[in-house]
């Protein structure tokens, strides 16, 4: 990595390496039973220059061809974007555990016997559900170093288990899931079998929306699935940047309903997403995105926060190609009211769990809509069955504009989301 | 850099020795650039080599996968991958029978990589401009990438094949904005390795950027259930996703109840409706002669005459359903294992102008073009990136863009008019267990879909 440095150096007014190197155990179950385990070990190196004030970019998985490397990117710096920004000098980190070693020494065997005590409590329940289930524990090692002897280095691990069922009878097929992540080791099966019975009980009766305006309450999995691809792309302050986003001139100004508040935190403890800096070295910090219901900050890495004239927050991140901005950690502030009381509260209204479809739209706008792949029907403050071939549509400017009620239990949802139920008043639902 | 070609002769040897029911290894070696814009400025160019492969063995039933960028220590990668098949394999072991194949195919046209990169940009240069001077636009993103891809499969039966794979895509999406409200328009191409498939979109580049400012006034349709009318685009998008995944045989084997549902010979549409998945056919981003398990491409009907007759196999679904390997074993790289994947997928076509399909539609949604789709199997949506109502048999005022959702074992039987303009999309990339974007194709003619749901306000 250091001859990398020395080689760009040569020929670049300012270079940085960026090295990840990665072992993932993935342990899978198909219909009920163990099918594969796999390893897989993965080394990336990623050359950035800035050469005549342009920059450059390369990546390789052979770490011991610094030549081939330092020419691509020379290449592609010919045309490159002009830089406008320095990179990080040695800084101090916040200390943000992420690594626990705990992970690397779970054998293979207990994750296969983890996978079947979860299968076992789910066809327990139902026995003709048909489950996948994925464990996988996942080391990572990443190392950042510039021409301007900034350099960051840290260990995670990750630990994750999920299961996914499927119920047919007839031409009828319910899908029901639950998946938890951390730095540390799950062991707690039960917590996620619950969830996925719990399912399967409201579920059990079938029951039909009507195609009219609805109350409605996104648990936090139908939060994750239908709101916050819209709003993950108009606080990215590229999108800012460029006046493609709704939010782009309402900095300080209350958009939301004051009882929202979001939060963008790369600092939790032992979460998946969690870092002490992000993919340009840059320190993490907490963003809040949205204060009671007012546009409080935009995310930004150092390109994006110099064209802008701010300061980076520290979210870079890569996906393969150069760091764009992209959210750490998302928090959505809990609320004060159980999800029981929404549901009492609700006379005829949804309970959407997983809406299929949702991301599809003009999310730059808002707009999402979807079919409800897991969803209930309230009736007179009961939950009375399941509902089918729905679609629900909506916008979420104008639904987060007036939120009913947010729930007081949040929970994570695919690692990267803590947010609790939310009760919206009216969401357009078509349905056959 | 490392010679794939001498690592697979000393694996060869290896896999021949080694104790499991079966072992394969797969190598690869790629290069890909990018370039993209966000608004008038470049955004991002780069390019990338990549080296690695994978070992996967089958021992009573069960796999072990290892995959990796060092190829140094093949033995113990192998030792590994074995002793995982062995932790997991309690049955025994399925593969349909497949002879042994040993071919090196040559690669006809690596066109992109001895493009500079220079000349790439000039092309997307000028597609930029002309999306800047649409009046009203405030954004616009194009990206390109292509990837040159050199893979050796070799196996424990003795096949070796080597087989180059060329992928070229690219995406241009224009956005609109006026006051608070934001809407974009956008189309994808993508070619097998013909970079001139690129060149000469000048005039699409254009209708897009104009269409992104023309839905700021469009209306919202009103939600409920309408006579579609797809183009071959989305058509094709729908037959892949309403149909195609339903048809991918992993789904399906090892569930008794989803076995009886998709027994051969149920009726899913009407007689005029076949739908056929093709790899065989050659030139379209789903094509190859053999698949990632050594399987030679077939063209396989999935439904004929509104029946169901086959579906999609790896060699271990078609021995446990006991139907014929279809070669639709495919993984995206060397870091996952095949799993059954659709290739080039359409509806065939019938006849009748887009005229006649729309004569007798009182109040109907013609949907267009896509931004994606995905499916439960059961249930599926997809979404499309441009809707017109139609009334009285004509089109009439554009709509925003429009979600369209069904239920895959009624809506095909809804079908009543097929035309004759099939078309095939190459700008699609699809998604399933992680693998995400496999280049496929999809197409179709024209299609009316009766009493289809659309979602609005």
């Amino acid at each position: 990595v250091e001859r990398i440095l020395e080689q760009a150096r040569k020929v670049a007014e300012a270079a940085e390496v960026f090295l990840v190197t990665a072992e993932e155990t993935p342990v899978h179950f198909e219909a009920n039973r163990l099918k594969h385990v796999q390893t897989k070990q993965s080394t990336s190196v990623a050359l950035r220059i800035i050469k005549e004030g342009r920059l450059g970019y390369a990546t390789a998985t052979d770490v011991s061809n610094a030549k081939g490397l330092v020419a691509d990117a020379v290449e592609t710096a010919r045309f490159g974007t002009r830089a406008r920004f320095e990179l990080p000098p040695t800084t101090p980190y916040p200390p943000v555990e992420i690594f626990d070693p705990a992970v690397e020494t779970i054998a293979t065997a207990e994750m296969t016997d983890l996978g079947e005590k979860l299968i076992a409590l789910v066809t327990g329940h139902t026995s003709d559900i048909i489950c996948e289930a994925a464990l996988e524990k996942e080391s990572i090692s990443l190392r950042i170093i510039n021409s301007r002897g900034g350099q960051a280095e840290y260990k995670k691990s990750v630990f994750s288990m999920g299961i996914v069922g499927t119920l047919v009878r007839g031409t009828d097929m319910l899908f029901v899931g639950e998946g938890q992540s951390s730095c540390h080791p799950l062991t707690d099966v039960g917590e996620i079998a619950k969830v996925v019975q719990r399912q399967l009980e409201l579920a059990r009766n079938q029951a039909i929306a009507p195609s009219q305006t609805l109350p409605v309450i996104f648990t936090p999995e139908g939060v994750a699935s239908a709101l916050t691809s819209p709003l993950l792309a108009a606080f990215n302050g590229k999108t800012v940047l460029e006046g493609a986003s709704p939010l782009g001139q309402k900095l300080g100004k209350e958009v939301f309903d004051s009882k929202f508040s979001l939060l963008d935190d790369p600092t939790i403890a032992y979460r998946p997403y969690s870092r002490p800096c992000d993919d340009e070295g840059v320190p993490s910090q907490r963003t809040p995105l949205i204060e009671k219901g007012v546009v409080a900050n935009f995310l930004y890495d150092l390109q994006t926060a110099a064209l802008a004239n701010t300061r980076s927050t520290g979210s870079a991140s890569r996906g393969g190609g150069l760091p764009l901005p992209s959210p750490s950690t998302l928090v959505i502030a809990p609320g004060e009211v159980s999800f029981e009381d929404m549901v009492k509260d609700i006379k005829e209204g949804l309970v959407i769990e997983q809406l299929m479809g949702a991301e599809q739209g003009n999310i730059l706008g808002g707009d999402f809509s979807g079919n409800v792949l897991l969803g209930y029907k309230v009736e007179s403050g009961k939950i009375v069955g399941r509902v089918k071939n729905t679609i629900v549509s909506g916008n979420v400017y104008q639904l987060l504009k007036e939120i009913n009620a947010i729930g007081s239990q949040a929970k994570w949802v695919g690692g990267l989301l803590n947010t609790p139920a939310i009760y919206c008043p009216r969401l357009s639902v078509a349905s056959k | 850099m490392t010679d794939i070609g001498e690592v697979s002769r000393r694996l060869a040897e290896a896999l021949s020795k080694h104790r499991a029911d079966y072992i394969e290894a797969r190598l690869e070696e790629s290069r890909r650039s990018h370039i993209s814009y966000r608004g008038k400025e470049l955004e991002s160019a780069g390019q990338s080599t990549a080296v690695g492969g994978n070992i996967r063995a089958l021992v009573k039933g069960g796999w072990g996968f290892v995959s990796f960028n060092d190829l140094t220590d093949l033995n113990e990668r192998l030792e590994r991958a074995v002793a995982q098949a062995r932790l997991v394999g309690k049955e025994t072991s399925q593969l349909a029978d497949v002879e042994p194949v040993v071919d090196t195919i040559v690669n006809g046209k690596d066109a992109p990589l001895t493009i500079p990169l220079a000349e790439k940009k000039q092309l997307l240069d000028e597609y930029n401009q002309i999306i800047w001077r649409t009046p009203h636009l405030q954004t616009s993103v194009i990206a390109y990438g292509d990837s040159h891809k050199r893979t050796i499969f070799l196996n424990s039966a003795g096949s070796y094949i080597e087989q180059p794979r060329t992928d070229i895509t690219l995406r241009v999406s224009a956005v609109a904005t006026d006051n608070s409200e934001v809407q974009q328009a956008g189309f994808s191409l993508g070619s097998r390795g013909d970079f001139d498939t690129m060149r000469h979109l000048h005039k699409e580049v254009e209708a897009t950027a104009r269409k992104a400012a023309k839905l700021l006034a469009a209306p919202k349709l009103k939600g409920g259930e309408y006579t579609v009318v797809l183009d071959p685009v989305l058509a094709g998008v729908f037959v892949h996703e309403a149909f195609g995944h339903l048809s991918e045989a992993d789904h399906i084997y090892e569930n008794e109840r989803l076995r009886q549902i998709m027994v051969l010979g149920k009726k899913f549409g009407g007689k005029e409706l076949n739908i056929i998945d093709s790899a065989a056919v050659p030139g379209l981003r789903g094509s190859y002669r053999y698949d990632d398990e050594g399987v030679p491409a077939t063209k396989t009907y999935l439904i004929k005459e509104g029946e169901l007759v086959g579906r999609l196999h790896s060699r271990e679904t078609a021995a446990r359903m006991g139907e014929r390997p279809t070669g639709n074993a495919r993984a995206i790289n060397y870091r996952f294992p095949p799993i059954v994947r659709m290739t080039n997928t359409y509806i065939e076509p019938v006849g009748g102008s887009f005229d006649d399909i729309i004569a007798d539609i009182k109040e109907g949604v013609y949907a267009k073009n896509w931004f994606g789709g995905t499916t439960s199997m059961e249930m599926f949506t997809f979404s499309a990136g441009e809707a017109y109502m139609i009334r009285n048999g004509k089109l009439a005022e554009a709509l925003r863009p429009v979600v369209l959702t069904g239920n895959v074992f009624t809506t095909l039987n809804n079908i009543d008019a097929i035309g004759g303009d099939l078309d095939m999309n190459q700008g699609g990339g699809c998604g399933k267990g992680g693998q995400y974007p496999l280049p496929v194709s999809n197409g179709s003619p024209h299609i009316r879909i009766s009493k289809c749901l659309v979602g609005g306000s």
